[in-house]
């Protein structure tokens, strides 16, 4: 795939290996494409992302199903084999990372095993690093001491998704991998469990998660990629992804007016009506707004309002045919 | 370390599982009282010099003990089913320490089994020199090996609803030809080809017990080759399904 549909080309986020004397190199995912055979032709899962993280670094992998986030991460702990490119993780291939001990996960799908109690289990875990946190330190983090002694096959699936959390999280990892965690939490579990990772986060760790929520990128990311149909489609802090897309709308109280001709003006992407109200998706509102004005002096109510994530995801990720891909996004 | 852990956490694990516990132990101890039990005093059974106690017990023992081997291979399919394979596998637990833990952990549900059937044994009459139950043992844990490369293999390749039938009726089958649960005639079909798989020596292995010699060269070329044959073939579906080099 060509360089201009890969955003984001920083200096030293991505390209060689560092100079000598620069920290430990963090994670590196190189031209990574994968495709899986299906009985109706393959299907390119994963198209040549390219993402570097530096340690320490919170990033959410955001997109909607079939981004190919699970398959990105598959790559990145070396459970899946790419068609071609590479990861390295702390300058290290997956599975020597995975074999150090550096990497804990927490996989998109998966139940636990049986005839074991939730405490035997995570203990069994720790007990497979070489530096894990203390086990009931974190079954009181992951709010699971109250069910210490329960049997995994026992639980409601938020109570799964918690021991699950901390079986990754007793680890102890230089880097933390979790593939929409928070699934099947009710919102007193997200709570709980974004508090820990926090915590987690604090102590300078690495973590990478994907969701397709949208608030959680936004709030507990210090970096969002996102992706679409295999590809990497923005990358950047939050604010610098709304920033990039640049939408606004405009929301006026116009009765009567042509949607249409709205829809001509200047700056102005789309139109939409809600009752007496119109709204302008702009892709520059300061043009929009004095063309508004101008065509329609009796125009009250007036709001500006930037976009929310969720509008930039969906701009970015609408309609997206594989060849025109990420230049409007690309700087 | 971390094998010792997972192996202590896998055996716990096991023998919590009441499935297992009747399959492997609970079936063969039945099905000894009943067969053995109204024939006792049978000293020669069908003419095979063998009393009904001992040859049932030896046969018993072999299934028993095949049962608790292919055992591992449910353990290992039910873990695949719930992704369980794919957790450890991005643990640093390595691929020799978990088929480490496999093997052991099979070998010592055999033991059970075999204990078991030691002890059914003595309680209907049952009575060998100590020398003759420890070189009978020995011989049976040998026997066991190929089982063990055949229980890794069936739990990466089968699923989880089609093992216990696989089981049950291979281990079925084997024990028809390798006179578990009656004597063959010598030179018969069936006799012919029991000869060629691990599980005739197994009972052969037990029979050594009452008097017979080891194996001869015939029957360690048997367990031999089997034991190459399907560990290879485990080692390749577990490579295969865990993508472990």
């Amino acid at each position: 795939m060509s360089s201009t549909t890969t955003p984001d080309r920083r200096p030293g986020r991505t390209g060689a290996a560092p100079p000598p004397g620069s920290p430990a190199p963090g994670i590196v995912l190189a031209g990574l494409a994968k495709a899986f055979r299906t009985p109706q032709g393959p299907v390119h899962a994963v198209r040549g992302v390219e993402i570097a993280i530096e340690p320490g670094e919170t990033v959410a992998l955001l997109g909607p199903n079939g981004a190919g986030k699970s398959t990105t991460i598959e790559m990145l702990l070396g459970l899946t084999v790419p068609d071609s490119g590479t990861a390295s993780v702390f300058g290290r291939t997956p599975n020597a990372a995975v074999d150090a001990g550096l990497i804990g996960a927490m996989l998109q799908t998966g139940a636990l095993i049986r005839e074991v109690k939730v405490r035997e289990l995570v203990a069994m875990m720790a007990a497979l690093y070489p530096a894990p946190l203390d086990v009931d330190e974190v079954l009181e983090l992951t709010g699971l001491a109250e069910i210490a002694g329960h049997w995994t096959h026992k639980l409601s699936g938020g109570q799964t998704q918690r021991v699950r959390f901390a079986i990754a999280l007793v680890s102890n990892p230089d880097l933390l991998i979790l593939d929409e965690p928070t699934v099947a939490m009710d919102v007193e579990g997200r709570h709980a469990f974004w508090t820990t990772m926090r915590a987690f986060a604090a102590r300078g760790k690495t973590i990478v998660f994907a969701t397709h929520y949208l608030e959680e990128a936004d709030e507990f990311a210090d970096r969002v990629v996102l992706m679409a149909k295999g590809r990497v489609v923005a990358d950047g802090p939050t604010t610098e992804i709304k920033a990039i897309v640049g939408l606004r709308t405009i929301k006026a109280t116009l009765p009567g007016a042509d949607l249409a001709a709205l829809g001509r003006l200047p700056g102005v992407t789309g139109s939409d009506r809600r009752g007496d109200a119109v709204v302008l998706s702009c892709g520059d509102s300061d043009v929009a707004i004095r063309a508004l004005l101008a065509a329609y002096p009796d125009a009250r109510d007036i709001e500006i309002s930037g976009a929310g994530l969720e509008q930039a995801f969906l701009q970015l990720t609408g309609d997206h045919h594989d060849d025109q891909t990420t230049t409007e996004v690309a700087r | 370390m971390s094998t010792f852990a997972y192996t202590r956490f896998e055996l716990r694990r096991t023998f919590r599982n009441r499935r297992f516990l009747i399959f492997a132990l609970g079936f063969p101890l039945v099905l000894y009282f009943i067969t053995a039990g109204p024939n006792r005093d049978e000293a020669n059974l069908n003419g095979s010099g063998i009393s009904a106690p001992v040859y049932f017990m030896v046969g018993m023992a072999a299934w028993g003990t095949m049962m608790s081997m292919l055992s591992t291979g449910a353990r290992i399919s039910g873990e695949r089913a719930v992704g369980w394979n794919r957790q450890l596998r991005i643990t640093p637990l390595s691929s020799r320490s978990y088929l480490a833990t496999k093997i052991a952990t099979a070998y010592a549900t055999a033991l059970l089994a075999l204990v078991t059937m030691y002890v059914a044994g003595a309680i209907l009459g049952v009575r060998l020199d100590a020398g003759r139950w420890i070189e009978m043992s020995v011989l049976i844990l040998i026997g066991l090996i190929p089982f063990a490369a055949l229980g890794i293999l069936i739990g990466h390749l089968l699923s989880t609803d089609s093992i216990g039938p696989a089981m049950g009726g291979g281990v079925g089958l084997l024990g028809i030809v390798s006179g578990i649960w009656f004597p063959l005639d010598k030179g018969s079909f069936l006799h012919d080809i029991g000869e060629q798989l691990p599980s005739y020596w197994l009972v052969q292995a037990g029979h050594v017990g009452i008097g017979g010699d080891g194996w001869p060269a015939h029957g360690w070329i048997v367990l031999g080759v089997w034991t190459v044959v399907l560990g290879s073939l485990a080692a390749r579906a577990y490579r295969r399904d865990t993508g472990r080099q």
